[in-house]
């Protein structure tokens, strides 16, 4: 196969074996790429492959492991992360994707005091959590819905906090811990 | 995943020259293509990183037109001010989609890229059989299970959905989408599957998706998205529908609409007979029902997608009445 189609036809074209590489059909060597994250404000340097994604790479390389894998498939929000303030899922972006941006995860969220953020004092009050493992994905997307202005009424909090899934089904109290702190962020 | 080389385009020209090498695949949000590289669907042997060119996100909206950058974010353009207020089925179809952490990260560009979600379609391990993946290799769906599957604009080779919602309002109210050398339909950049299953759009290697354009018109700043799913939120369209109105001074003939379907065809569908019988009409719940009906002429369903059939027109006559609501 080679890459000089027709017109009219898509830039994805099946070989032989029905995947769509549309190329030759020896696999490039495998190189590595040196990238310097910047993470909870601190630069880190790491040697990757090309593939690793953003949570491998938080999980396994730095040993950053309150960001969660669920379904490492973009279906969960269980690695909810934020790149340059907005709310992203660690397991579809590619580690060398963010490199310049400014990540933060639930280990940069608290004061470095240890004061908790508004948020996860309100899961902690609200008891918005019963195994847990949802709940750091779920702060990062809450901290970020209200920021983004989502979080005006339990509706609204609803739609917005869909992408994050419990399997213990904490919602009723997530909904709560998160009205309760947009209205002392608002105040 | 099977690695990859990683090249970073910084223009749109070193990305469409990366783009026509043996084996390349942009990368904008990769919430498509991260995701079908883990099924082994995608195998890409280059990756051009394109999320870093800069200005390729602008949004520029008037009450004539939007020009909208391939880069822009789903997010972006779904809370922009005037998206709401002159394209409003534009900004709706966008924030029902997916998630907030998916929008923050998927591209307008590659939004009209994203696959199908056809279960067989992204399980090559035990279901090889695949026209859009393997053409001649034979379909799994048909004679599987089908529910999800599309009921218009399908053939022998392939009954896959179009899953997208973007494009639904995009062809509703005639954009187009820029390729740089070249600019067409949004409605013509999508192709039926018919006995080539495995081109779902009009561009060609080396070519890079640079800006969508809408037209603006009375019936887009009157417009809706009405999306109904399995669950109330974070879920694919069971059927769907992009719908605009102009009504005349009397405040109840039709003067112009616009309809066009999600979730139920192979690709974005417009539904101008629909538009044909309304127009000049009164905007009355007997006579929109009617023409509703029309928009499944030719609908041929595999079994378990049946209720599309009888969904998809409830869906167009409930979007086009509740419009008539609003002032
Ligand atoms: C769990 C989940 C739920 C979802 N739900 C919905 C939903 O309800 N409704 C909906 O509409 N969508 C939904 N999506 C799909 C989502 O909208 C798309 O994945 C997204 O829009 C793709 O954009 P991207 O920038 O991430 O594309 P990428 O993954 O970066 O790219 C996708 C494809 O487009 C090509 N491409 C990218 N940019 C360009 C360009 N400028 N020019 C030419 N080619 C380009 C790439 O090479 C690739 O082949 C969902 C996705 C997931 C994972
Ligand atoms: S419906 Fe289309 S995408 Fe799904 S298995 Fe059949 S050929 Fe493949
Ligand atoms: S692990 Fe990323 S969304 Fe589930
Ligand atoms: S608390 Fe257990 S998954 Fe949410």
């Amino acid at each position: 196969m080679t890459s000089q189609t027709h017109a009219g036809q898509t830039i994805i074209d099946p070989p032989e074996d029905g995947h769509f590489r549309n190329g030759s059909t020896n696999q490039p060597s495998p190189t590595t790429l040196s990238l310097h994250l910047t993470i909870n404000g601190e630069t880190h340097a790491l040697d990757v492959e090309p593939r690793v994604t953003l949570l491998d790479a938080l999980r396994e390389r730095l040993h950053l492991t309150g960001t969660k894998k669920g379904c490492d498939q973009g279906q969960c929000g269980a690695c909810t992360v934020h790149v340059d303030g907005e709310r992203v899922l660690a397991c579809l972006t590619l580690a060398a994707q963010v490199e310049g941006r400014s990540i933060t995860t639930i280990e940069g969220l608290a004061d470095e005091d240890g004061t908790l953020h508004a948020v996860q004092a309100a899961f902690l009050e609200q008891d918005a959590f019963q195994c847990g493992y949802c709940t750091p994905g779920q702060i990062m997307s809450a901290v970020a819905c209200i920021r983004e202005g989502h979080a005006g009424s339990d509706e609204e909090i609803r739609e917005y906090m869909a992408g994050n899934l419990c399997r213990c089904g904490a919602y009723p109290h997530i909904v709560a811990a998160v009205r309760q702190a947009a209205r002392e962020l608002r105040s | 995943m099977r690695d990859f080389s990683y090249l970073r385009a910084d223009s749109v020209e070193a990305a469409r020259n990366a783009a026509a090498l043996p084996g390349a695949m942009l990368l904008a949000g990769g919430t498509t293509l991260v995701d079908l590289a883990k099924c082994g669907v995608a195998e890409p042997a280059t990756v051009i990183d394109i999320s870093h060119i800069a200005g390729l996100d602008a949004i520029d909206v008037g009450p004539d037109r939007a020009v909208i950058g391939a880069l822009a974010k789903m997010s972006h353009v779904a809370d922009h001010p005037q998206v709401k207020s002159h394209f409003p089925a534009v900004s709706e179809a966008l924030w029902q989609a997916a998630s907030a952490q998916l929008r923050n990260m998927a591209t307008i560009g590659g939004n009209l890229m994203q696959r199908t979600r056809c279960p067989y379609f992204r399980d090559p391990q035990n279901f090889p059989a695949c026209n859009k993946r393997a053409p001649g290799s034979g379909c799994s769906a048909i004679g599987g299970v089908t529910r999800g599957h599309a009921v218009l604009g399908t053939s022998e080779a392939c009954i896959a959905t179009y899953p997208g919602d973007l494009a639904i309002a995009l062809v509703a109210f005639e954009a187009e989408v820029d390729l740089g050398e070249r600019k067409l339909k949004v409605e013509d950049f999508f192709l039926a599957p018919g006995a080539t299953a495995e081109q779902e759009h009009d561009i060609r290697p080396g070519e890079v998706i640079t800006a969508i354009e809408i037209p603006g018109s009375a019936a887009a700043r009157r417009s809706t998205y009405l999306k109904v799913r399995d669950r109330q939120s974070y879920e694919f369209a069971a059927a769907s529908a992009a719908v605009g109105l102009e009504l005349e001074g009397d405040g109840r003939t039709i003067r112009d609409i616009r309809v066009a379907l999600g979730g139920v065809a192979t690709k974005p569908w417009r539904a101008r007979a629909v538009e044909e019988a309304l127009k000049g009409k009164p905007l009355d719940e007997a006579t929109v029902r009617k023409a509703s009906e029309l928009a499944m002429a030719g609908a041929v369903d595999h079994g378990a997608n049946h209720y599309k059939i009888a969904l998809a027109p409830r869906v167009i006559a409930r979007a086009i009445l509740e419009l008539g609501e609003t002032a």
